[in-house]
């Protein structure tokens, strides 16, 4: 039977495409299999004690039906802030598994990942960060809180944001794959061609095809969210008298629809180039590398914006809320956000000044690069005018913010000296420009979310954060980041550069000894973060708190703590900014009867299922299991189709049970005048 | 403009902080200098509104803290017209003062612009030819050609003290960045494309050369030694690479460009002529047609032998100008 | 809703919400406007790659030797008309003559399928002829940029069906008459782009 093997091959190939025995890399008998080994046991064992407690709580039932499938913002929120967590432990080991090696990895002794593994780290530890723990967060805050803020009851397309999720979850889900199946890429965070392109196997393509979906994710979501604020304002609410989180909520997702495209068309391109064999970014054939560089930083420059301006919209909240006083030179702020999302949109050749660009050019881009620090100072002197005059409480959220202030600053001027382009010729890839963008991540992405948590979490769950735990998170943090981080802006003036993963001159190992004892201090800090979650959900009586725990200023906190799922009983009437400080301030008294039924959105598995088949059809094409991706898109295709016939996708609750939950509600919303 | 009280000043904490030497701080060459008196003047300009802000930061969360009943408390002032001025005017003149820092010291320090000054009030004179090397960056190794001394040298460069270095860069298959921090600011060597550098050193020594922009395995490796020599030394240096043996054919070339991971140092006594363009061209293997041999024009179908044949001055090809537009 | 109350300094505390509930707002048009202004960009990325690329021929056939004119022409007339006849389209849903409606959208749908197997016979053509997209950076980027404008509009082609089969079955109530809107959107941004890809891709390709 000479032709039984060639055949059985066919069928394998047919059937699995490149997916071999031999794409488990933790069957392999060296060190990187044995790591990725005992990675694969905890997350199979965690998954298993996971799926074990669920279903002996008989929960599967309620996670379907009042999670996954819902449409309502508040748990979709929720879930964005759950997979951000899940993937920031994932993005954190990756981090501490670099200074580990860079610590060590001098003179004779190697390390101990080779360099392929150690590419692939530093690539998964950029691009989860980025796309599937800041992108998850500000997302899942946005859902969260806009909605409520301009007095709303949902998005606009609530069905929309339940498919985003589980477009953002199917991207996760790949990058999480390639840790157990086949590789990751070693190209880096954006991907850079020619390494991109000419990397063999599965790596680059989980990547691209990973991004792809969380991509549209994310799109979608943008649009919701610009739709929602122009079109569902409570009445009353002019653009000049929202929120200023809800301002940057909108030049988000502004920028969000103006630059994610130009990532999909890009890594479309790329992926083209894998597939097809075309020459967009090749060496030859007229290919041109370089506009890959400026295609990606089109995108990749306003991303870091999409990222921090919904933070700054956090600062704007809480700096008042805690100062006991209205934000100062609020039409400052506003503008400045505008200014800060439209420069953003024209300095993304600042990533490449070294590519020879010629001084006129260069000169331009370092201009308008400078020019975002304007804005973005009048922010900061804004947010410390504010606190001039109050009566500042320093409670958790609000150290956060001094955090915020005194790290974010320092990054803000390292930044301008990286924007000088004679600077950023010396400065350019070293390590100094890793500890630039991780003092503006950290600084600014991270301890804002923090900040927004223990802000927000209240609302959300009806009881505070505990406090100690809090307070230890953000020490740990804070110490943390400076320890960690602080070496790299030295080191990065000795001249190193990034992305090495080993070394030969020993002067430099003390310092890299440093950055790992600071990474081991923000590695305490979630330790600390994950206790005070569990600490509060078990003292979460004691903790319990009314709809407006803080002495809030906005909308959000003139519903119970949780709110219902309609929101608001009865949709607010906007008079002023602060809309909710001035009700209170006049003594309003919210109607106790009259209740209307109430039209919502109903619940619906379209998006689990669109979901799930955009990740097989990304897995299919990842594998080159043709079949699969080809029958999946064909199902994406039939399930949208078919979710297009139900043309009932709204219920009503009934004003009776408005009545009910109204009265019966221990800590249904504040009375202003009593609060 | 003289910075060096300034640089002793920024100098002294980080020295006492560890001995290191902070080479972008301090380096030896002209062109590096002038970048690093750019990145200090504005770090120095920067530090006038940073270093208030922060002091601001600390009094004013200190002084209006809830528990301080004696500090004046304003629950309902959000705007003062002059206020918002200063608050706008503040930032805009600091980045008014840096950006025309960045805009002169962009033009000055261009790697495009030929040197003319050794250092500061010492002009070029006008006999001084700059020292031509051409640079490919390889997997993962550097090859440094010499046309003026016809000799090539892998993975160890070298020049004289005090004479203007010309560098023309490219690379063979990946995008790295050619650095050597004590002499120059870095600048992308692309396949296909072609940058040019100019630098100077200043004082003798031995300096750490790298590439600076991750190009895949053996990245980490891609280190050579920056040789400043006096010219006598310089002149022995090229002596002992002639002396090494060894032609740097096409060839030799194509077994060369293999991936190869911490490549040692080794020498040619010579370089086929063509090379450096031909790499440039993307056409090293004989037999392919020459990037700028294709034209932009109709096919012309001209038979592979005819395109061996380079142009006698192609300074900078057609279809291999900088990355830029 | 005592909507004089808004803006003087004290309103009445009733002023503070909304006793009556208002009908649902319905953002969809406005959503599926900005969704067309995002896939610009995805247009204006494929067209920057063209603009740089589009004299990359590699030594393979120019523009001028492989795009076909005639048949640009005879293209760019079935994507026009195609526009005018979903426009009488609309009309006739304002009109809710559903039979006509469904009559000049079936003629729409039908030569914009003409268009995409025209444009497919003519890819086909250029890949027989050696000029496929793996050929050039040129013939990548045209390939891309006007293979992705035919791909949206077979994306059309099947929507038009399904909201054909819709209108049919549910008459024209107001979900349908907002997708129809929606489609029509589409249907005219496509051609908008068509225009471009032709003036930009082959006029401009042709001359050059």
């Amino acid at each position: 039977m000479p032709e039984a093997m060639p055949h059985r091959a066919a069928i394998w190939n047919f059937l699995f495409g490149r997916l071999t025995i031999h794409s488990f890399p933790f069957l392999n008998p060296d060190t990187e299999g044995h790591i990725l080994l005992g990675t694969f046991f905890v997350v199979l064992l965690g998954g298993l004690a996971i799926a074990a407690a669920i279903t002996k709580y008989r929960k599967w039932g309620y996670l379907w039906h009042e999670w996954f499938t819902s449409v309502d913002h508040k748990k979709l929120g929720i879930m964005y802030m759950i997979l951000g967590t899940v993937m920031l432990l994932r993005g954190f080991s990756d981090a501490i598994m670099m200074r580990a090696q860079q610590a060590y990895a001098f003179g004779p002794h190697m390390g101990y990942l080779p360099p392929d593994h150690y590419n692939q780290i530093f690539t998964a530890h950029g691009a989860i960060m980025i796309f599937f723990v800041g992108m998850a967060y500000i997302v899942g805050l946005m859902n969260y809180i806009m909605p409520l803020q301009i007095g709303s009851r949902d998005v606009a397309f609530p069905f929309l944001n339940n498919l985003s999720f589980w477009f953002t979850c199917g991207g996760a889900v790949m990058f999480m794959t390639s840790l157990f199946l086949g590789d990751f890429s070693m190209a880096g965070w954006l991907g850079y061609p020619p390494v991109s392109e000419l990397q063999q196997g599965p790596g680059v393509d989980y990547y691209i095809w990973g991004l792809q979906l969380s991509g549209v994710g994310t799109l979608l979501t943008g649009i919701n969210f610009v739709v929602t604020i122009l079109k569902m304002r409570a009445p009353g609410m002019t653009l000049m008298k929202m929120p200023v989180f809800t301002w940057t909520t909108l030049a988000t997702s502004g920028l969000i629809i103006a630059t994610f495209p130009v990532l999909t068309a890009t890594l479309f391109l790329l992926a083209l180039d894998r597939y097809c064999g075309t020459h967009f970014f090749t060496d030859g054939f007229g290919g041109n590398l370089m506009m890959y560089i400026n295609l990606i930083w089109v995108w990749g420059h306003p991303e870091v914006y999409i990222l921090i301006l919904p933070l700054f919209g956090v600062f704007s909240e809480i700096v008042p809320t805690f100062s006991g006083k209205p934000l100062f030179a609020y039409s400052s702020m506003v503008y400045a956000t505008v200014a800060i999302m439209i420069l953003s949109y024209l300095v993304w050749l600042h990533h490449f000044f070294t590519m020879g660009s010629g001084a006129d050019v260069n000169s331009f881009f370092s201009l308008t690069t400078m020019m975002i620090a304007i804005p973005t100072g009048v922010k900061i002197f804004n947010w410390l005018v504010t606190m001039y005059r109050g009566r500042v409480r320093y409670t958790v959220p609000m150290l956060w913010t001094m955090g915020f202030l005194f790290t974010f600053t320092i990054g803000g001027m390292t930044g301008v000296m990286l924007s000088v382009a004679p600077a950023d010729f010396l400065l350019h890839n070293s390590l100094f420009l890793i500890a630039h963008f991780h003092n503006v991540i950290i600084g600014g992405v991270v301890f804002g979310v923090f900040a927004a948590v223990n802000f927000w979490f209240p609302k959300a769950f009806g009881f505070k954060l505990d406090e100690f735990w809090g307070k230890a998170t953000f020490w740990f943090w804070l110490v943390g980041f400076w320890v960690a981080f602080g070496p790299l802006y030295i080191l990065g003036l000795m001249g190193v550069t990034r992305r090495l993963s080993h070394f030969d001159d020993p002067s430099l190992q003390p310092w890299f000894v440093v950055a790992a004892i600071g990474a081991f201090l923000i590695a305490l800090g979630i330790l600390s973060f994950i206790i005070q979650i569990y600490v509060s959900i078990r003292r979460r009586e004691e903790y319990a708190v009314d709809g407006d725990p803080w002495d809030g200023r906005t909308l959000e906190w003139s519903t119970s703590s949780p709110p219902p799922d309609y929101n608001f009983a009865f949709i607010p009437m906007v008079h002023h900014r602060d809309a909710w400080a001035t009700m209170k301030k006049l003594g309003f008294t919210r109607p106790r009867d009259g209740y209307n039924d109430i039209h919502m959105p109903k619940n619906t598995a379209a998006g689990v299922i669109i979901g799930a088949l955009s990740f097989a059809c990304a897995f299919g094409l990842v594998w080159y299991i043709w079949w699969l991706a080809a029958l999946s898109l064909l199902g994406v295709i039939i399930a949208s189709i078919v979710h297009s016939f139900d043309y009932h996708q709204h219920h009503h609750i009934p004003a009776d049970e408005v009545r009910r939950f109204e009265s019966g509600n221990p800590h249904a919303a504040a009375q202003g005048a009593s609060a | 403009m003289s910075l060096k009280p300034l640089r002793t000043v920024l100098l002294l904490p980080l020295l006492l902080l560890g001995g290191c030497s902070l080479v972008l701080l301090d380096p030896s060459g002209d062109v590096a200098r002038q970048q690093s008196d750019i990145m200090i003047t504005t770090t120095v300009i920067t530090w006038l509104i940073i270093v208030p802000v922060m002091v601001a930061i600390g009094i004013v969360a200190w002084r209006y803290r809830a528990s301080n009943r004696q500090a004046k408390y304003d629950p309902d002032w959000d705007h003062s017209p002059q206020l918002e001025l200063v608050v706008w005017a503040v930032p805009l003149l600091i980045i008014i003062a840096v950006g025309a820092v960045s805009w002169i010291g962009t033009h000055q320090t261009d790697p495009y612009r030929p040197l003319d000054r050794i250092a500061a009030g010492k002009p070029v004179a006008a006999d001084v030819k700059p020292l031509e090397v051409d640079v490919i960056s390889l997997r993962w190794k550097w090859l440094f050609l010499y046309p003026q001394y016809g000799i090539a040298t892998v993975n160890e460069m070298a020049a004289p003290v005090d004479r203007p270095i010309r560098f023309k860069l490219t690379g063979d298959t990946m995008m790295d960045s050619f650095f050597v921090p004590a002499l120059v600011g870095q600048v992308y060597t692309m396949p296909g494309m072609q940058t040019i550098l100019h630098g100077v050193i200043n004082k003798p020594g031995e300096y750490k050369g790298f590439s600076a922009n991750f190009s895949g395995s053996g990245f980490t490796d891609m280190r050579f030694k920056f040789h400043g020599l006096e010219a006598k030394d310089f002149d022995a240096w090229i002596a002992k690479a002639r002396a090494a043996g060894g032609d740097l054919d096409l060839a030799a070339y194509d077994k060369l460009r293999q991936p190869s991971r911490a490549e040692p140092v080794h020498y040619y006594a010579k370089f086929d002529p063509n090379l450096y363009e031909r790499v440039l061209n993307l056409c090293v293997q004989s037999g392919g047609t020459c990037k700028n041999q294709m034209g932009n024009g109709p096919m012309q179908g001209m038979p592979a032998h005819q395109s061996m044949k380079m142009p006698s001055e192609p300074e900078v090809p057609s279809g291999s100008t900088s990355g830029g537009h | 809703m005592n909507t004089t109350a808004i803006d003087t300094a004290h309103p009445a505390p009733s002023d503070y919400y909304c006793l009556t509930e208002s009908p649902p707002h319905n953002g969809t048009l406005l959503g599926f406007w900005i969704y067309l202004m995002s896939d610009c960009f995805i247009f204006a990325s494929l067209f920057t790659c063209y603009a740089v690329l589009g004299t990359e021929y590699a030594g393979g056939p120019t523009a001028a030797e492989v795009l076909d004119l005639p048949g640009l022409a005879l293209n760019t007339a079935l994507l026009l008309i195609s526009s005018v006849t979903f426009g009488f389209a609309m009309l006739e849903m304002a009109r809710q003559r559903k039979g006509a409606m469904l009559g000049w959208l079936a003629v729409a749908g039908l030569l914009a399928a003409a268009f995409v197997s025209l444009e497919i016979r003519e890819f086909l053509t250029m890949i027989a002829d050696g000029a496929g997209p793996t050929r050039s950076a040129f013939l990548s980027s045209f390939f891309t940029l006007v293979a992705t404008h035919g791909l949206h509009v077979t994306l059309g082609i099947l929507w038009l069906i399904v909201l054909m089969v819709q209108s049919f079955r549910f008459g024209l109530n107001e979900d349908n008459v907002r997708r129809l809107r929606c489609l029509s959107m589409f249907w005219h941004f496509l051609d908008l782009v068509w225009v471009g890809v032709f003036s930009y891709v082959y006029l401009v390709g042709v001359v050059r």
